[in-house]
């Protein structure tokens, strides 16, 4: 091969994770000096992309890849994160790998000190050098003029606002003499809007040095006004190559979310809100501060009867709105359940007054693993609703008869797969713990259910088994249900009204037979920006 | 071959190892014909003795304190209990009642605050507990020579100021428990009142466990997130677990002293948490998983161990090895089970 015409070029990548394809014949083509922006729902396979390219050892220890890694037209396929630095291959991270302590040169040169002899290194090795300051303050001041960035290379990064903290980032990067491709995971989502302007420029600047720059990226209208091409992928494969000059955020939106939709919702009818309805839960300015999922002044009605989707980006706020109605995270705001004001910060309040919460963290919140599965879904209502309990000389007692008949009861109602009622929830599969936790969930006899990522981690024909049975309790109990879900698909199959949230606000309401592009753009924040299309 | 291994994984390595021991030493002592019938009586005796305080650890694993180290905070209660019985010259199962009665809200009181100071440092109970035990164990030290007792059975004998550093109870509840409805079958002394009495302690907390309370605690215990997604109050629950393990920390350490005939005050506590760590780790229990099963199987097998070692040693070794032996065991042990997330059996 003669001079290579692309500096990284991605062939035919392919990764499954136990059987699970993640990434079916991904290509993407990057040349020197330009920007590529990547797009595409979670779960659509970024981030497995972006692990083989750095050869992360989750990777490698599933199994590896199928395709080739080209850098500069030779085969590079890099089997460590130690080996991809090596062939120029850097990356700005989302949370900030900086050291506080440390001032702004030593965490750009952290781990490539320069250094000189001593007396000491003479004798005892290269281990016992001297750090070259000097040397390495120039080299910094260097990386920091090449962003434009003016501050002092000696202040320590504790207590640098968070844009600087992002420049200190990509200086390091740059200070790499070998950099050729830089990766920009989400750069922008922790920056206010004149920080991101700035760096978008610089972000221009290092691709006029002549680095190839990979731009990963939920705002789209930043993607379209950075980059030179940009790849589109869903479901682990890439859906389109388009020239950003040929695109624009609503085909951009409509790539991104196409999917097929089951028809058996495709009937419902969608009703406006209205003033004088009757709605179960009246949401108000709610701020929820859950790690990673903040809701920020959330305004949402919730009709008596309903299956209410909530939808949105990772990291946007959808899964802090269940959390925040159970009180599991600090709150604040307002929640009127049926009119009356229901106490935040409380989660017992809020069991006590009818609303059930199926969390997304099933592991972890969800069930007593090393416990039975009788006892797991007894424990709720015992807690509540004081149900299970005999009395004996003024002891409230377990009744173990009554918890095991109901267990006995859900095993058999919610076809929950199992040796029996004593068995341990730990032993069980993805699905049928989902099942114990939503068994749990309806002994309390709930008129609100939350479910949070009901399908996460099962597979698909528990997953059906689920949505079916939600759907069963909102028509044969009337029971109303909130089920929030990453899977657009999901929602779109069984809800009556999708709630998108992005950036911890309600972006807006949809039917889900609305079109994909009006998907897209609430997701991605466009909606209310570019109007109705 | 695969039976073996899940035999092997459930009765757990260290119930395994330990028991292989005991079996062979039990052998080796009646090659070397000493009188088995003592052994058993012995056996017995210390089991009913360290039984309550092993038992102890049960409420504080279940609500997610993890082990007691913080033992000495319940046997300093007890302490103060029966050296306040012995002031008042009471005698046999009333000076043991008055005992029992002082010492038990004392307990529950110092258990409520420990539990309060543990609620702030969530995570590194043990680490906690085991200085606080220390420091506590020191600063009673201050008030066993300070404290205002006058029985000539308590104080200096010359001098006649502080509290001695051994007080016996042959006047006051020495051996009450251990006499009661004893009788002597095949040579083997049974002390009926002492086992019953422990039998007795298992069955309360055994049967706390099924309560609503009980149930309530232990889901607090297992797992945190899930008992506040369940309107469970964790703190509240953490500090009934250690308030119910403080307090059965002092009724052990008042049968423990009964049945040894001395009550031991300063420096004495400091390390009474280590062997019942160490019993009931061996029994199968784990840092976050408890029965009282547990504490039956652990408590026989340690002490057995102790008691078999002591006479087959010193016949086959010089010196003090069965101590040295009991040393390794029990810290080997501790050490053993703090490394596993999960205790020898899993069913």
């Amino acid at each position: 091969m003669l001079t290579a015409e692309y500096l990284l070029q991605m062939k035919d990548v392919s990764k499954d994770y136990s059987g699970n394809r993640v990434l079916k014949g991904v290509n993407i083509n990057i040349k020197a000096g330009e920007i590529h922006g990547l797009v595409g729902e979670n779960g659509a396979g970024k981030s497995t992309l972006m692990n083989i390219l750095f050869g992360m050892p989750v990777i490698h220890s599933t199994g590896g890849y199928e395709g080739d890694i080209l850098i500069d037209g030779e085969v590079a396929n890099p089997k460590s994160p130690k080996e991809s630095m090596e062939l120029g291959i850097g990356m700005v991270h989302q949370e900030f790998m900086l050291i506080p302590g440390f001032s702004i040169t030593e965490n750009i040169k952290l781990n490539r000190e320069i250094t000189k002899d001593n007396l000491f290194s003479r004798i005892l090795g290269p281990k016992m050098k001297t750090l070259d300051f000097k040397k390495m303050g120039q080299d910094s001041r260097e990386a920091l003029d090449k962003l434009g960035m003016s501050i002092d290379e000696w202040l320590p990064v504790a207590g640098l606002p968070v844009g600087y903290m992002q420049f200190v980032e990509i200086a390091r990067e740059i200070d790499k003499d070998n950099l050729k491709l830089l990766v920009f995971d989400e750069p922008t989502a922790v920056l206010a809007e004149s920080e991101a302007d700035r760096f978008l420029k610089i972000v221009r600047k290092l691709a006029d040095m002549g680095i190839a720059i990979l731009f990963i990226s939920h705002r789209l209208d930043e993607i379209i006004e950075i980059t030179d091409n940009i790849t589109v992928l869903r479901d682990g494969e890439v859906v389109s190559n388009l020239i950003t000059k040929d695109a624009d955020v609503h085909k951009i939106a409509e790539l991104m979310v196409g999917r097929k939709i089951e028809s058996t919702n495709m009937d419902k009818i969608f009703k406006e809100e209205t003033e004088d309805e009757d709605y179960i839960l009246n949401i108000k300015d709610l701020y929820v501060d859950m790690p990673g999922e903040v809701v920020k002044g959330l305004n949402l009605k919730v009709r008596r009867g309903e299956i209410l989707g909530i939808g949105g980006l990772g990291g946007q706020g959808k899964i802090g709105v269940a959390n925040g109605i159970m009180g599991l995270y600090p709150t604040k705001g307002e929640i009127l359940k049926n009119s009356e004001s229901l106490p935040l910060n409380q989660p017992k309040k809020s069991l006590d007054l009818g609303v059930a919460f199926v969390t997304e963290d099933r592991r972890g919140v969800g069930l007593l693993l090393d416990d039975s599965i009788e006892h797991n879904i007894a424990i709720s209502a015992l807690q509540i609703k004081e149900k299970f309990i005999k009395k004996t000389a003024a002891i409230r007692m377990m009744d173990e008869k009554m918890v095991r008949e109901h267990a006995l009861d859900m095993i058999k109602e919610l076809d929950i797969r199992c040796t029996g009622p004593k068995q341990l929830t730990r032993r069980l599969s993805g699905g049928n713990q989902q099942k114990v936790c939503i068994a749990r969930a309806l002994t309390l006899d709930p008129d609100i259910i939350l479910v949070s990522e009901p399908t996460r981690g099962i597979d698909i024909g528990a997953k059906k088994i689920v949505l079916d049975l939600l759907v069963k309790l909102n028509k044969e109990l009337g029971m109303t249900v909130i089920i929030t879900s990453s899977e657009l698909a999901e929602l779109r199959s069984i809800s009556d009204r999708i709630a998108i949230i992005f950036e911890g606000k309600l972006e807006g309401i949809l039917a889900p037979n609305a079109s994909d592009v009006d998907f897209g753009l609430m997701m991605a924040g466009e909606y209310g920006k570019e109007g109705v299309s | 071959m695969e039976s073996f291994k899940n035999f092997v994984e459930k009765v757990g390595y260290p119930r395994l190892i330990i028991g292989g021991f005991l079996f062979i030493l039990s052998i080796m002592a009646a090659m070397l014909s000493i009188p088995i019938p003592g052994l058993i009586g012995d056996i017995l005796t210390r089991i009913g003795m360290n039984g309550i305080l092993v038992l102890a650890m049960v409420p504080a694993i279940r609500a997610g304190v993890g082990l007691n180290f913080a033992l000495p905070l319940g046997i300093v209660c007890g302490l103060i209990g029966a050296l306040i019985s012995i002031e008042f010259k009471l005698t046999g199962f009333t000076g043991l009642f008055i005992t029992l009665i002082v010492a038990i809200p004392l307990a529950a009181i110092v258990g409520y605050f420990y539990g309060q100071m543990l609620n702030r440092m969530k995570g590194q109970e043990m680490t906690v507990g085991t200085y606080v035990g220390f420091s506590v164990v020191s600063a009673m030290c201050i008030f066993w020579l300070l404290a205002p007792f006058r029985s000539p059975e308590l104080i200096w004998a010359v001098g006649g100021s502080g509290l001695r550093v051994t007080v016996s109870l042959e006047s006051s509840i020495d051996k009450v428990l251990n006499s009661f409805l004893s009788f002597n079958f095949a040579g083997v002394q049974v002390p009926t009142g002492l086992l019953l009495f422990f039998g007795l302690c298992c069955l309360i907390v055994w049967f706390f466990g099924k309560t609503k309370s009980g149930v309530i605690m232990n889901a607090a215990g297992s797992n945190e997130r899930f008992a506040t997604a369940t309107g469970i109050n964790v703190n509240q629950q953490r500090i009934l677990g250690v308030i119910l393990s403080t307090i059965l920390g002092a009724i052990g350490i008042i049968v423990y002293s009964q049945s040894f005939g001395f009550l031991q005050l300063y420096n004495a506590p400091l390390y009474s948490a280590m062997p019942a760590v160490a019993a009931i780790l061996i029994g199968g229990a784990s840092i976050k998983k408890v029965k009282i099963s547990h504490v039956i199987i652990g408590t026989f097998l340690f002490q057995a161990l102790l008691v078999v070692a002591l006479p087959v040693l010193n016949i086959l070794a010089d010196g003090n090895m069965s101590e040295v032996i009991r040393m390794i065991v029990q810290n080997g042990i501790i050490l053993y089970a703090l490394t596993r997330k999960t205790g020898g059996d899993l069913a």
